[in-house]
């Protein structure tokens, strides 16, 4: 019997399917949710969701947010959330670059805004890349 | 009287005027469309988080999460929403008189969109901070200001947080609001704000067979946990659809400022005309007069 996953942000839904299992970033660690799992509310921690249908695996990266599991679906309320595949590891790579200089080269004056979103861009732009370079070494 | 010259050259001018509050009516007509594609977007995530604040609420006691605490005195922080180009109506005037008559001498100002920034730097209100938010609005920036805004509101000693925003009526009206941010009331938890309408109708919360049933859920680590990861995301989740009723409004507004713009002008190039061809008319008319007289005297 499968469960249905859905990824939704605030921006749309991301992925709706029907699947085998699902494995997800929890707060108190990482979660097996088959279908027919207790009702469970819980929240996420920035990392890797993968799920399994038709015997193979996916990835997705996922920002922090939040998990409800009910008997025949699991729903995932994250801010950000995007398919391994869709990944485009050079594109982040030079992100993450450019957030980095932009980090260490800020003026000293610089507005305490603007250093948190440089914070913010960096720690993005890592997940997805670690996200993607453990499939790749698989 | 202008001359005839005059009277084309002012045609000219007012037809170019046409052209461009033609493109850009076009070109609000698309983004109020975006705008509204967004909001939508936005309700598979707006219908969960609301499950699940519902829960949240039956299983916590009030005031149990510091953002959820009612607070006392008078000073408070006002977002206001503005829009950061003009030609857009009455809406920021009116943004404004709401504003001016709802502040309160204990109001500081945030200030997103640069009309409402240069406005209250007029009257000479203290601006706290300024953000500035793209077209088309993106969570991320949204969660940024969120975030800036929690801050403050726990480190500050402000008794509340109110946001001044247009809220998307239809087309056609657009309505100026004050709506209190934080903090938020421990009973309207899941609830639906009603300013939230745009696009389609959101369904009522819950009840429809998909729950937990009637044992309700396992909370980890535990509900007051969860409820502190949840207001957060709540809080940002309003700020982010009051950002998109306000971009909607906007882009309606302009949309139906630069249609009647449009229309001024045609109905403008239609009476110079009639004004130009009249002239050129007089003009024939006295000129074969004068050689019709030049011949009747030669004979």
């Amino acid at each position: 019997m499968a469960t249905l996953l859905q990824i939704v942000t605030p921006e749309g839904k991301v992925f709706s399917d029907k699947v085998d299992l699902v494995v997800v970033p929890g707060a108190e660690g990482e979660l097996g949710l088959l279908s027919l799992h207790a009702p469970l509310v819980t929240t996420l921690k920035p990392g890797e969701l993968r799920y399994t249908k038709d015997g193979q695996e996916h990835v997705f990266a996922v920002g922090s947010g939040l998990l409800e599991v009910t008997q025949d679906s699991v729903a995932v309320l994250s801010d950000l959330a995007v398919n391994e595949k869709d990944i485009d590891e050079a594109a982040v790579e030079k992100a993450l670059e450019a957030a980095r200089k932009a980090y260490e080269e800020r003026p000293d004056d610089a507005h305490p805004e603007d250093i948190v979103a440089l914070q913010l861009a960096i720690q993005k732009a890592m997940a997805q890349l670690s996200v993607r370079r453990r499939r790749h070494h698989l | 009287m202008a001359s005839a010259r005059d009277i084309r050259r002012r045609i000219k001018s007012v037809k170019n005027t046409a052209q461009i509050t033609k493109a850009m009516q076009l070109v609000a007509a698309s983004k109020m469309k975006k705008a509204q594609d967004q909001a939508l977007a936005s309700r598979p995530y707006a219908k969960l988080l609301n499950e699940i604040l519902v829960h949240l609420r039956d299983q916590t006691e009030e005031g149990s999460h510091p953002l959820l605490v009612e607070r006392e005195g008078d000073r408070e922080l006002l977002i206001v929403i503005s829009t950061d180009k003009g030609l857009c109506g009455g809406l920021n005037t009116n943004l404004l008189r709401q504003l001016t008559r709802e502040m309160t001498p204990g109001s500081r100002f945030i200030t997103i969109g640069r009309k409402g920034r240069v406005a209250l730097t007029k009257m000479q209100k203290e601006l706290f901070a300024d953000f500035h938010i793209k077209d088309p609005v993106s969570f991320a920036e949204t969660k940024q200001i969120g975030r800036f805004v929690i801050e403050q509101f726990l480190n500050g000693d402000y008794a509340r947080v109110r946001v001044a925003f247009t809220n998307f009526v239809n087309t056609m009206t657009q309505v100026a609001m004050i709506e209190t941010l934080l903090p938020v009331r421990h009973l309207d938890l899941g609830k639906k704000k009603d300013f939230i309408g745009m696009g389609n109708e959101p369904e009522a919360v819950s009840q429809n067979g998909h729950g937990p049933g009637p044992a309700g859920y396992i909370f980890e680590p535990d509900a007051a946990t969860v409820l502190e990861t949840v207001v957060p995301q709540y809080v940002n989740y309003l700020l982010y659809q009051m950002l998109l009723e306000s971009r909607a409004s906007e882009h309606s507004a302009r949309m139906v400022a630069m249609k009647s713009a449009t229309d001024n002008a045609k109905e403008l190039i239609k009476d110079l005309t009639l004004v130009y061809n009249k002239q050129r008319q007089a003009a024939i008319t006295s000129e074969l007069l004068e050689i019709t007289t030049a011949m009747k005297a030669l004979e």
